[in-house]
């Protein structure tokens, strides 16, 4: 059946939950691409022979395959999209520097179109207000208090807040720090809210 | 949140921003707290408040700068930091929101923008649109790159303004009426309904679709919730 291949990959990013981003399939890509040409090159020859030979019954198949290629296109146009989307989100998620393990899923092209968004999104925030232009991506949440209670996940070295302290954030430590200054670390999985 | 907000205001006491109208801290914030409900209820991007967003921002700036006199310790400089926080919170939110519609529905937002009468105010701000027209660029690239230059000559290209879904006006909002109005025509919702006309009293509430308020949340005549 033709679009099997195109219907799938669109189902694979179905499947996930949201915001998951799976590897991405070069392999599939390529064999909807392939099928589109050979739907393509087919179309072309019973064209000519349509039209020389005046083989009006071969209009039907053509139209059919014409609408398969449609579909091919659209179905591989969403599975991109779709992974855009995910990828976007990543980017509020995690910051400008992405995990290796999700950047071991994505493609040189999705890594090229996530450096130019990263870069837009930088140059829109930098222009926004005063000098130092207002980093959106902190804030997600309503501030409920000052300062929250925090523990540390991994290692992360020593980290100076706003009154010039600095701290060493250790494995397994606690700290009471102003939210502010956290909220990055907290996406990022250095550090956990304890909520006593 | 309103009460706190007004503290707010004594910090940094009389330095409103020299824009044509003068508002006190306190009608900034409130203008800036009606904006982000408007943007973040409702299903399209409505008109940019550039001049709003940057009053906030120097207002943010000024507080920042009175706290750095403050000495440490001080109960005040916390309760203030507070309030900084929260504003931060409600103006980063309130952007946010615009860029999540503009992301969302770019191929729309730059057509609307592209067919603007000259006079008309533009919906999205200098910065705003640039923005729109990188993320178009920047896909379109992309998608040409994976995949479209590989399909046969007549399918290599992708009408983005069909591709990409458009904002849905039919969708229902919550409002409150700030002035009253008259003579509303509301829309049938079933074939034996008939359309019919509201009268929207001042301070009360209701639940629309946004097509038939659309022109009142930009006048200000309501405000989504």
């Amino acid at each position: 059946m033709f679009c099997e291949k195109a219907v799938e990959l669109v189902r694979e990013l179905h499947r996930m939950s949201d915001g998951q981003l799976p590897a991405f399939n070069e392999d599939g890509i390529r064999q909807v691409l392939e099928e589109m040409k050979a739907l393509y090159e087919q179309n072309q020859s019973d064209v000519n022979e349509a039209k020389t030979e005046g083989k009006t019954e071969l209009i039907p198949t053509i139209k059919f395959r014409h609408c398969s290629l449609l579909r091919n296109q659209r179905c591989t146009a969403a599975y991109l999209y779709d992974r855009l989307l995910r990828i976007r989100a990543l980017r509020w998620e995690y910051g400008s520097v992405l995990p290796t393990t999700i950047r071991f899923h994505m493609c040189a092209e999705e890594l090229e179109w996530f450096n130019q968004y990263k870069k837009s999104l930088a140059t829109y925030m930098r222009s926004l207000g005063g000098e130092e232009g207002l980093d959106i991506t902190q804030d997600m949440k309503p501030p409920k208090s000052l300062y929250i209670e925090v523990r540390c996940l991994k290692d992360h070295g020593e980290f100076e807040i706003d009154d010039g302290t600095v701290i060493l954030l250790k494995k397994n430590s606690q700290h009471f720090l102003p939210r502010w200054k956290c909220e990055q670390l907290i996406r990022q999985g250095v550090l956990e809210h304890v909520i006593s | 949140m309103a009460d706190a907000l007004s503290e707010a205001s004594d910090l940094s006491g009389g330095e409103e921003s020299q824009e044509e109208d003068v508002l006190t801290p306190a009608e900034l914030i409130a203008r800036l707290e009606e904006a982000w409900l408007n943007e973040k209820f409702s299903p399209e991007l409505l008109e940019n408040k550039s001049e709003l967003v940057e009053c906030v921002m120097e207002q943010l700036t000024h507080m920042e700068e009175n706290l750095q006199r403050v000495r440490k310790g001080d109960l005040k400089a916390s309760v203030h930091r507070m309030e900084i926080d929260r504003i931060r919170f409600v103006l980063s939110s309130y952007l946010r929101s615009r860029l999540q519609k503009i992301e969302k529905f770019f191929p729309h937002v730059l057509e609307k923008e592209k067919s603007r009468a000259d006079g008309d105010p533009s919906f999205l701000s200098p910065e705003e649109f640039a923005f729109a027209k990188e993320y178009l660029a920047n896909t379109e690239v992309y998608l040409k790159a994976v995949a479209l230059k590989h399909m046969p000559p007549n399918l290599q290209s992708v009408d983005m303004l069909k591709a990409v879904p458009e904002p849905c006006l039919d969708s229902f909002v919550f409002l409150r009426v700030k002035e009253r109005q008259e003579n509303i025509l509301v829309e049938p919702e079933t074939d034996e309904q008939r359309e019919y006309v509201v009268d929207l009293e001042e301070g009360s509430q209701h639940l629309m679709r946004y097509r038939t308020i659309a022109p009142l949340v930009a006048s200000g005549a309501v405000q989504l919730i």
